[in-house]
């Protein structure tokens, strides 16, 4: 045994994240229930949304099948490619003490939480672009009239969901408990959020309600990138209230993350 | 080793941790190791040494008192500290399903200065295990992988909290003689254990934990050298302690009786065992399960605990005879 001197160079913050996005993406891949649930649900669920909707109901809301449909995947892309999986992934990384292990090295706290929310981060931003691309082949979806406010809704839910799964694996003790812990953002979002039911087939009050939830701005966009009928003041309300809830999720992962196991 | 005054690498002033419970882990620690020297921290299971070089590390910041390494604050100054320091935490800290070189290459990334990652395996004796997650290692090989990448980035400061747990004899000695080469290239050390062996063997100086307080500090031979000798045997039959010579001219500084057996202390230990020997020579009687024994760490470290225990047995109303002198 000897111990020689090396020769690296001093790191940073790209070359950190490069090499922890590299060893997350290495485990993303390796966790076959997640992969399963990360590529494969977001594209098979919304057909489930197709049957529950009738066509009259559809034109009544102002909407058509692609509307429909291409919402609700990037909401389920969402919910199960970037929160729910990131849920397991943070709690995963603390309970075998990793977290904690990288706390002693030179990443920051910021770059450990986005190093090892990239890999889900990028799937859901890969599969929304394919599912833009399939509904627009498939279901004959014309070209967004406003896709500016597709982009903004992604990036906005992308980065509330990493946070919002921080948050939740803050509150999760072990990878079990945190497919329990995850239902309830994921059930209200289904419902309240329009990727089940468009929020333009529920009561007015119910509606107005609704609005306020965390993932409906973001499908609210989305769907108006496409249906073009979002008013200047629409979107701003939307755009609002997605950025409020990304910060208040980011300042109560800064607050509450538990980078350690309890004793 | 003599402690260089002006080049205190770790300083540690009136230390304090207070768990989220209200657990005070840590309650007034302080001491100082100086560039080149392996410092030890001692204790019981509970003493506090993982509360208190987790502090040291910068995980957590502390309840009151002063943490200075390298003459920056580790937690609020993490940046500066960071790329000078290596860590090998109690236990864990690397996914499962990740290969031993994969964790290596994630680690060198991570790491200004980095070594080659096949160089840092080969120092631990893992070269040949680079394609085996992380999951099937056995408790020894975790534990080399882990102070392989703490060696990673040749930091002068080392925190190693019991790195020998779970290694076999061979093990153990091969980490030992990594530590001491690296301490002669001019790395400091701070290591936790709870193998007095190993503190003996390795540190410069060592401090044992006592319910987060320092019992006692020194370099081996001064903290053993403060500890009293023991003559310990089964008094003769229709003998009592007042029957033997007296402790005054014999050397003896205190005494404990458990049922025939009595334990003499003494820092004199030569002179006290002649007198004993030859009172007992003179009156005719054996001194059954005799047991002559200079002070050691082991028995340093046996008393503090035991003084412990003894308190909370007097205060259970135990019948068992406890003769104090305090040791400074």
């Amino acid at each position: 045994m000897s111990a020689v001197v090396g020769s690296g160079s001093t790191t940073t913050p790209a070359g950190r994240m490069r090499a922890l996005v590299r060893a997350e993406s290495t485990l993303f891949l390796r966790n076959k229930g997640t992969l399963v649930a990360a590529l494969f649900v977001p594209l098979v669920l919304p057909f489930s949304v197709r049957s529950a909707m009738s066509d009259t109901d559809l034109k009544e809301a102002g909407l058509n099948i692609g509307t429909l449909i291409l919402p609700a995947s990037v909401g389920f892309s969402l919910l199960f490619a970037v929160y729910a999986a990131l849920v397991g992934v943070f709690v995963a990384r603390r309970e075998e003490l990793v977290l904690k292990r990288l706390r002693t090295g030179e990443l920051r706290d910021i770059e450990i939480l986005t190093g090892s929310a990239l890999p889900a981060a990028v799937t859901c931003l890969v599969q929304s672009l394919l599912l833009a691309v399939g509904c627009a082949v498939l279901l004959d979806l014309d070209v967004p009239p406003a896709p500016q406010l597709a982009v903004i809704g992604l990036l906005l839910g992308v980065v509330m969901c990493v946070a919002l799964a921080a948050l939740t694996a803050s509150f999760s003790r072990t990878t079990e408990s945190a497919q329990v812990t995850s239902l309830p953002l994921m059930l209200v979002s289904f419902l309240g959020s329009g990727i089940t039911v468009p929020l333009e087939v529920l009561p007015d009050r119910l509606a107005t309600f609704c609005e306020l939830l965390p993932l409906t701005p973001v499908i609210t966009l989305v769907r108006g990138a496409w249906t073009g009928d979002l008013s200047g003041y629409e979107a701003l309300g939307a755009v609002l209230t997605g950025l409020a809830w990304t910060a208040l999720s980011v300042f109560a992962v800064r607050r509450w993350f538990r980078w350690e196991p309890r004793r | 080793m003599e402690t260089n005054e002006h080049e205190h690498v770790i300083e540690v002033t009136d230390l304090r941790r207070v768990y989220g419970g209200g657990f005070e882990a840590v309650r007034g620690v302080s001491f100082s190791v100086g560039r080149g020297e392996i410092f030890a921290l001692l204790g019981t299971n509970g003493a506090g040494k993982t509360s208190t070089v987790e502090l040291l590390e910068g995980l957590a910041p502390p309840a009151g008192g002063r943490v200075r390494v390298l003459g920056h604050d580790p937690y609020t100054e993490r940046a500066v500290v960071r790329p000078r320091t290596g860590v090998m935490l109690q236990e864990g800290g690397f996914p499962s399903e990740l290969t031993v070189g994969e964790t290596a290459r994630m680690w060198a990334g991570c790491t200004s200065g980095a070594r080659p990652e096949a160089e840092a395996l080969a120092l631990v004796g893992l070269e040949r295990r680079t394609d085996v997650r992380v999951k099937q290692l056995s408790g020894g090989e975790r534990r080399r992988l882990d102070l392989a990448l703490a060696l990673l980035g040749n930091p002068e400061v080392l925190f190693l909290d019991e790195p020998t747990t779970g290694l076999d004899a061979e093990g153990r000695r091969a980490t030992w003689e990594l530590v001491r080469e690296l301490r002669d290239g001019g790395t400091t050390v701070l290591l936790t254990t709870h193998y007095l062996e190993e503190a003996e063997d390795l540190a410069d100086r060592l401090a044992i934990l006592h319910e987060g307080r320092i019992a006692a500090a020194g370099t081996p031979a001064e903290v053993t050298a403060s500890q009293p000798s023991r003559i310990s045997f089964e008094l003769p039959s229709g003998y009592f302690v007042g029957d033997l010579p007296a402790f005054g001219p014999l050397g003896v500084s205190g005494y404990e009786e458990e049922g025939r057996v009595v334990r003499l202390r003494t820092h004199e230990l030569q002179r006290a065992a002649t007198r004993l020997l030859v009172w007992a020579e003179e009156a005719g009687v054996t001194l059954r399960g005799l047991d002559v024994r200079s002070a050691s760490l082991e028995e340093a470290f046996l008393r503090i605990a035991r003084q412990a225990s003894g308190k909370d047995a007097s205060e259970a109303g135990s019948s068992s005879v406890v003769a104090e002198e305090r040791v400074a």
